[in-house]
């Protein structure tokens, strides 16, 4: 029953789309049935992890027996549906709505470092030829310069009311620090009672800034790098907090470590992440850094030295220790910050070189 | 934990203990609101009024340390209503008859006259729990850091056993590991007790394998705690290697600890800050960061994902790996030769069975969840789905001990200690991490506003709070959110150093030190 027509695909029923038969799985919108068949159907308030919104309308497709396109990210695939997702009317009914969304909002270059989503919206602008030209060249600003937070910059001027931020921030973090006020061509998406992010129920996860699909919210502490030379590397990895493991994208510039940006496919975060694996990733980049070994030295001082130097030293340490007082006079101390590989070598460092069991991990603190 | 993250959203009944999991582990805390935005019941049981207790269906507010007379009382309503789940127990457990027998002896008023919750209250969870189709516990630090962590610990197992509540999807004990590699320091085999893959010390044919492995013989003796060792330095222990830990601030008693470390002859300290350890050492090496090393960890959920590498360190930083094979290769030592860390990886990988079907390619995706017994296994998201470990679930009869030290009129106020949201830690990392300062700037002792007047204290302003190991100034912030008479604070600020006062017991089997319950003293400056 649940496979009358997937012949073992999992498919539950089949649709016609853009004039070919294809499986769906009950539940399935217009929009995904679309998407794995890489239909590239342009969309603004759309966000895979949240309930369908059905506001921008720019994911409308024709529908045969529908007399108006209708927007295929709230509309669920039903048995039988014959769907379009491309023609001259869809494009010309997509321009008009870019055109819109182009003149009611600053229009202007949108720096990938603002957050994930940021360049859909300048994207698309290019795609439907929809720019008005009118602000060309501006750089954002901050429609809320009185809100000193250190990481979320809010520039409503680029907003256009996707409601996208409210959503991620109610859905996902189920925290309802941002809202709507005003509906309709007023609306604005402010904090409650309209105040500053710091007194709100914010947590400064940045879920809303990795949404947002204008660089209307925006990631500050990246934005900071703005200026550094180089092309913006990804690297994937996975955040050096708490023991959740959320997998992120590291951004670098040649040595700088740029920024953050949450891995939406990482498999135990689904692309969410909290205020320390968004935004507390440079320290691995301060001054305090310890650059060179350092040994002790007759003043009683630390000073830096070489690597023979200082491995020479502490080797001798272990040895005289063993001559002097036995192999059990020494014990190693494991951390559960770092790779397994520093555990692990560690155990083997204690086991293999004294025959003990003398080690442990910082877990008992 | 025996569950994976994103089993989160699948229980019916919730339940959290000890767990400031919107604080500590902000996104898993993020899956628990799904759960009950869809409907789950919420029940927390934690002594201060934490985020997720203004979310709970039930709140428990239990006096600190009182855990295992709560969850005895939980027990005693599910044997006496007969909601356990007679099936499960029969067919996967043993001891029970002399569980149920035990619990009889705990009704929930008694429980109430320990914990000081509404035995009705009390009641109320243990129904919900036991007749959830599927219930899942999640703990943290606050069931572990205390003198009677691993009965609390038990107790929940108990809980779980006597309700089948585990080895289902959406069920089970899960513990949510704080460090973001601490589980795999274990799995690694950084433990007095265990080889990699948790293989035990005391077992002939394991300690045969490792002499072999690593070409040496091998004590057939558990090796001390940490803890133990720290009390043995300067005496039996001379030289000691610590890896990236602020042993000084992190550990609780800190007069004791840095007397410990001074007492040695040799102090080898490898990590990325001069922390207030690692200016104790005699040699210091600067090890590369998160960030700049590529290697592995694994998360709380037990899935094994790989870190990699995306700038280079600063000055000749070196990964620990490397520290500490060339510390061995100077010393004249043979098997040391590691050039990599996937050839350190694999090799744990080929002596842990819990590994033994992973390598350094194999996980390039992170979906494996450990054991992953052999090539092609698909791993394990859920434990104990057929059987348990060692076969049957063994109930265990667990009685309520006090606090080691419990209050009294010298130190008449219950401190626990905790984390805060944007801290972690030592503030190693986040104190250096820009704006972080915004969100928290300095440390807080929090206290109820009776208790600010009743004490003599202002909001705002300073307290000497004090234990009969020492005492620390620290602001006093009145809120409502820990009850009267119990005061909170984290111990991520070094000039707050709250450590300097816990430390009053540890659990006899973990030697986990009891960081939260320490009775103080709160006085005017
Ligand atoms: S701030 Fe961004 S995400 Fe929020 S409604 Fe405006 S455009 Fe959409
Ligand atoms: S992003 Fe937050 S929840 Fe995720 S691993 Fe890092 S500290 Fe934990
Ligand atoms: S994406 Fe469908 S209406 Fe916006």
């Amino acid at each position: 029953m649940s496979d009358n027509s997937g012949n073992g695909t999992g498919f539950d029923f089949e649709i016609t789309l853009d004039g070919e038969k294809v499986g769906v799985r009950r539940g399935e919108s217009l929009y995904e049935v679309s998407e794995r068949h890489r239909k590239e159907i342009p969309t603004l308030c759309y966000d895979p992890r949240l309930e369908a919104f059905g506001g921008c309308r720019l994911c409308i497709v024709e529908l045969d027996g529908a007399r108006n396109p209708v927007a295929s990210c709230t509309m669920r695939a039903e048995p039988g549906m014959r769907i379009t997702t491309r023609s001259a009317r869809l494009d010309m009914h997509r321009r008009v709505l870019m055109e819109m969304v182009a003149s009611e909002n600053r229009d202007m270059d949108v720096d990938p470092l603002s957050g994930y989503a940021s360049q859909e919206m300048a994207v698309l602008l290019d795609r439907y030829d929809a720019r008005t030209g009118r602000f060309a060249g501006a750089r954002s600003g901050r429609s809320r310069p009185d809100d000193d937070n250190p990481f979320i910059l809010r520039d409503y001027e680029n907003c256009i009311s996707c409601y996208r931020c409210v959503r991620v921030c109610a859905e996902q973090e189920g925290d309802y620090a941002i809202s709507v006020m005003n509906r309709g061509f007023e609306t604005q998406i402010t904090t409650e009672f309209e105040g500053l992010l710091g007194d709100s129920a914010c947590t400064f996860c940045g879920q809303c800034v990795q949404t947002c699909p204008t660089g209307a919210l925006a990631d500050i502490k990246a934005l900071a790098n703005a200026d550094v030379p180089g092309e913006t590397e990804k690297t994937r990895t996975v955040c050096p907090y708490c023991g959740v493991g959320c997998a992120v994208d590291l951004m670098s510039r040649g040595d700088k470590l740029i920024g953050v940006q949450p891995a939406m496919d990482g498999p135990a975060n689904e692309g969410a992440l909290c205020v320390k694996g968004q935004f507390a990733f440079d320290f691995v980049q301060h001054p305090d850094r310890l650059a060179y070994p350092m040994v002790r030295g007759e003043d009683g001082e630390l000073h830096e030295t070489d690597w023979d130097t200082a491995l020479d030293r502490a080797a001798a340490g272990f040895t005289a220790a063993v001559e002097n007082h036995g192999r059990h006079s020494v014990y190693g101390v494991a951390s559960g910050r770092a790779p397994h590989e520093a555990a692990y070598m560690m155990q083997r460092f204690i086991r293999g070189a004294f025959g003990t069991n003398q080690i442990d991990n910082c877990s008992r603190a | 934990m025996s569950n994976p993250l994103a089993d989160m959203d699948k229980p019916d009944v919730i339940f959290c203990i000890g767990t400031n999991m919107t604080e500590c582990h902000p996104v898993a805390a993020t899956r628990i609101k799904r759960a009950v935005a869809q409907g789950a019941k919420l029940i927390v049981a934690d002594p201060r009024r934490i985020a997720l207790a203004e979310m709970a269906d039930i709140y428990l507010p239990l006096r600190v340390g009182s855990d295992v007379a709560l969850l005895l009382g939980m027990a005693h309503v599910i044997a006496r209503e007969g909601l356990m789940d007679e099936d499960f127990v029969a067919a996967r457990t043993t001891e029970g008859r002399d569980f149920v027998e035990h619990v009889l002896e705990y009704p929930p008023e008694w429980a109430e006259s320990i914990t000081g919750v509404d035995a009705k209250l009390i009641a109320e969870a243990a129904r919900w729990y036991a007749k959830a189709e599927r219930g899942a516990i999640y703990y943290t630090l606050g069931i572990t850091e205390h003198i009677c962590g691993v009965d609390n610990v038990q107790s929940l197992c108990n809980l779980a056993l006597m309700t089948g509540n585990v080895g289902r999807e959406g069920t089970g004990i899960n513990p949510m590991r704080g460090q973001n590699n601490i589980q795999g320091a274990g799995d690694s085999g950084a433990l007095p007790n265990n080889y990699p893959g948790f293989q035990d010390v005391l077992d002939p044919a394991y300690q045969a394998k490792f002499a072999a492995a690593y070409g040496r013989e091998v004590d057939l003796e558990l090796g001390p705690t940490k803890v133990t060792a720290l009390d043995m330095c300067g005496d039996r222990i001379r030289a000691m290697i610590i890896n990236g830990e602020n042993t000084v601030v992190t550990d609780p008693d800190r007069e004791h600890c840095e007397h410990a470390l001074r007492s040695l002859d040799h102090l080898v300290v490898i990590d990325i800050f001069l922390t207030e350890t690692a200016q104790l050492a005699d040699v210091v090496l600067p090890a590369t960061a998160w960030a700049e090393t590529d290697g592995v960890c694994s998360n709380t959920e037990r899935r094994v994902q790989r870190l990699r590498k995306a700038v280079d360190p600063p000055g000749e930083a070196k990964p620990d790996w490397w520290c500490v094979s060339r510390i061995a290769q100077r010393m004249g030592l043979k098997g040391f030769e590691f050039e990599s860390a996937k050839q350190v990886f694999n090799e744990l990988c080929s002596l842990s069975p819990i590994y033994a079907g992973l390598d350094w390619d194999v996980i390039e995706h992170g979906e494996y969840h450990w054991p992953v017994p052999e090539r092609g296994h698909p791993g394990t998201p859920i434990l104990h789905q057929g059987e348990f470990e060692n076969g049957r679930g063994i109930f265990q009869l667990i009685r309520y001990r006090d606090p080691a030290e419990t209050i009294s009129e010298e130190y008449p106020i219950w401190l626990t200690t905790g984390r805060r949201l944007p801290a972690y830690h030592t503030r190693t990392q986040t104190g250096r991490a820009a704006g972080i300062e915004y969100l928290l700037s300095e440390e807080r002792l929090e206290m109820h506003p009776t208790d600010v007047s009743k004490w003599g204290l202002e909001d705002g302003g300073w307290a000497m709070m004090s234990s009969p190991r020492g005492e620390v100034r620290i602001k006093v912030e009145a809120n409502d959110r820990s009850p009267p008479g119990t005061v909170f604070a984290s111990f991520s600020f070094n000039d707050v150093p709250v450590n300097f006062l816990t430390g009053g017991g540890y659990d006899p089997i973990t030697h986990t030190a009891e960081l939260k319950v320490c009775p103080v003293r709160v006085e005017p400056v």
